[in-house]
């Protein structure tokens, strides 16, 4: 059987189960009491103190974040409006116990209303109160089980700090609770005692007691009598992510030479995993989005709106927006193309473009309103300098500032001094230009082992281009499959290129892989990589010389 | 009567340890103490954490915090600096 929760306190812990079943029964509604009110009130009032000097006494054992909160409980046990809300349900004929039920139900509700952090704090009364009532039943509220020799996993309904603030890591492989949230208090007592945790885990309770159970307090996952291997196998995954998760920040190589990591984004939903990943900035801004499945383009205010969403998720950034790329195979509603026989020879990327000017001038206006100093303008489908310098002198006209050219044709590659003679910056589409160069369509999956990014051919014309770009001083990127490659990034960075964007979910292992060489390792696999015959062979070459990327299981 | 208006700096708003620290020195006062949001509703408890807790006073929001009688001044000046503490 297999649960999964919110996973709330990083880890894995396995054990057998401890199910914690805390059940203080509900005093009768109109219950009411025999013998004076007055004495009805004291029991109220000594039950109310008593479980306020526990919490405080537990608060004080524990020490830390667990005495501040279960301090903060004793105030609530002890609560002055609480207190007269007791008294008058008394003196109306409410036994102590139902009395205490509605006074706490009543608060109860006021805070759960409220939702998120305050509703989860709703919790908390819950548990004040069933010991309040437990201490005027004469009943004991559960312990937990002695200290053994194997840790268990704590399972229950909810877990309260009273229950869990005197417990040790050493006792306690996880911990699953069916309710609660990211800020209850199993979730922050858990993360301050380092044992995994995995909160708001529906079915958690119906686990038999004393059965093994494995929490993956990183991904949510809880599974009941786990096949014997399995948490090995969880561990060797976090261990991967661990050892990822070493290289933070800009990305560089072992020896410190810079390279820009930088996110491939679609759609304004992507740029929160973008800047999850820790991207530098916005390598690939796909404006599609804002133009397909329409029938007419889209307003000025919708556009500076997407764009400007884009430069504030990477403040101090750089944001490099892909004007419109429509024909081939994305075409337009609005812009109805003519029929052609090989549309991704036809009227694509800029020269559609330039067939419709007007659709231009819209969006480099909107791109201007907006601009920052990080934003940059990068045309799609470039064959030729014209083709640069006509785009170059638009976006100058409107005072866009860094207008750049995407280097997917191969009469472009050949030609790359001449167009960044023009263009501020270039960045080679790895995909398209497999297709040119190999002249094999991309949406046929019989052509697909061309379209290995290991191609030695693909491999000249990137390295041919990033020449020409170190000879004009002028930076080149790579936004294409091939940049997500850990291997060939490293390759991408001996050939010298400036910049790598790719798919936000790729950008931990490219990091790493280059924190783990040298810029002269990498040449070497670059150089290695482009003496070989086949894709396969320059894969094998330049791996050779990056030991790093198997040390980290890439 | 005497009065503090303070914005909130806390994080977690008046909530937590910030509440905690506030009704247990509101407490120790001799006198009543009323909190309540700058033009928002009426005053409640300053010794009861749960209407403190209800009242829900976000990162940013102003208090009014008043009380009456002897050394309401001293205690009113704790209590605006707790509340004012980030």
């Amino acid at each position: 059987m297999n649960l999964r929760g919110v996973a709330v306190s990083p880890g894995v812990g396995q054990g057998p189960s401890y199910v914690l079943s805390v059940s203080v029964p509900e005093p009768p509604e109109g219950a009411t009491y025999v013998g004076e009110a007055e004495d009805e009130k004291a029991r109220a009032m000594a039950a109310l103190t008593q479980i306020a000097g526990e919490l405080e006494a537990r608060g004080n054992q524990a020490g830390g974040e667990a005495e501040e909160i279960l301090k903060a409980q004793a105030l609530m046990a002890e609560d002055p409006g609480l207190v007269v809300k007791v008294r008058s349900l008394i003196d109306r004929g409410l036994a102590a116990p139902r009395a205490v039920f509605e006074a706490f139900t009543k608060y109860r509700d006021v805070l759960a209303g409220s939702g998120g952090y305050l509703g989860e704090r709703a919790a908390d009364l819950h548990d004040i109160r069933d010991r309040v009532i437990a201490v005027l039943y004469g009943q004991s509220m559960p312990a937990m089980p002695a200290p053994s020799e194997e840790p268990y996993v704590l399972v229950a309904k909810d877990l309260a700090p009273a229950d869990t603030a005197l417990l040790s890591r050493g006792q306690v492989a996880a911990f699953v609770t069916e309710e609660g949230g990211p800020t209850s208090h199993t979730a922050i007592l858990a993360r301050a005692m380092g044992v995994p945790a995995v909160v708001a885990c529906p079915g958690a309770t119906a686990i038999p007691s004393g059965v093994e159970v494995m929490v993956d307090g990183t991904t949510g996952e809880v599974r009941v009598r786990p096949e014997p291997d399995a948490a090995a196998e969880v561990r060797a995954a976090e261990t991967r992510r661990t050892a990822l998760s070493f290289a933070k920040g800009p990305g560089r190589t072992a020896d410190g030479q810079r390279m820009l990591l930088l996110a491939n984004v679609g759609s304004p939903a992507d740029l929160e995993a973008a800047v999850a990943a820790e991207a530098e900035g916005v390598g690939l801004y796909r404006t599609e989005f804002l133009y397909l499945d329409r029938t007419a383009p889209p307003s000025q205010e919708e556009q500076r709106r997407a764009y400007r969403q884009a430069l504030r998720a990477f403040p101090g950034g750089r944001v490099v927006v892909r004007t419109l790329d429509g024909g081939a195979d994305k075409p337009l509603a609005f812009l109805p193309a003519p029929a052609e026989p090989n549309p991704a020879l036809g009227l694509r990327g800029l020269r559609l473009y330039r067939a419709h000017p007007e659709v231009m001038a819209a969006q480099l206006d909107a791109l201007a309103a907006v601009a920052e100093d990080g934003l940059q303008v990068l045309a799609p489908m470039v064959t030729t300098a014209q083709d640069a310098a006509w785009f170059v002198r638009a976006c100058r006209e409107r005072g866009l500032r860094s207008a750049g050219v995407m280097i997917e044709v191969p009469a472009a590659a050949l030609r790359a001094r001449d167009l960044l003679a023009q263009a501020d910056f270039a960045s080679i589409g790895t995909n398209d230009m497999s297709q040119y160069a190999f002249a094999a369509d991309r949406q046929l999956g019989v052509m697909s082992p061309l379209h290995d990014p290991w191609q030695p051919a693909l491999l000249d014309l990137v390295a041919m281009t990033a020449e020409a770009g170190v000879r004009s001083g002028k930076p080149i990127g790579v936004c294409g499959e091939a940049a997500a490659d850990p291997a060939l990034a490293c390759v991408l960075t001996g050939l010298g290129l400036c910049s790598l964007s790719m798919a936000p979910a790729a950008l931990p292992a490219v990091r790493a892989g280059l924190a783990a060489h040298t810029v002269e390792q990498c040449r070497t696999a670059a150089e290695a990589a482009r003496a070989q015959p086949t894709a396969a062979d320059a894969r094998a070459a330049a791996r050779a010389h990056l030991p790093g990327l198997a040390t980290l299981g890439l | 009567m005497g009065e503090r208006k303070v914005t909130v700096a806390a994080e977690v708003g008046l909530h937590a340890r910030p509440a905690a620290t506030f009704v247990q020195r509101a407490k120790q006062a001799s006198m009543d103490i009323a909190v309540a949001k700058l033009n928002g509703g009426d005053p409640v408890n300053g010794k009861s954490i749960l209407a403190i807790m209800a009242l829900d006073v976000r990162q940013g929001e102003t208090v009014v915090i008043s009380a009456e009688g002897d050394g309401s001044e001293e205690v009113l000046d704790e209590l605006a600096a707790i509340a004012a503490a980030p």
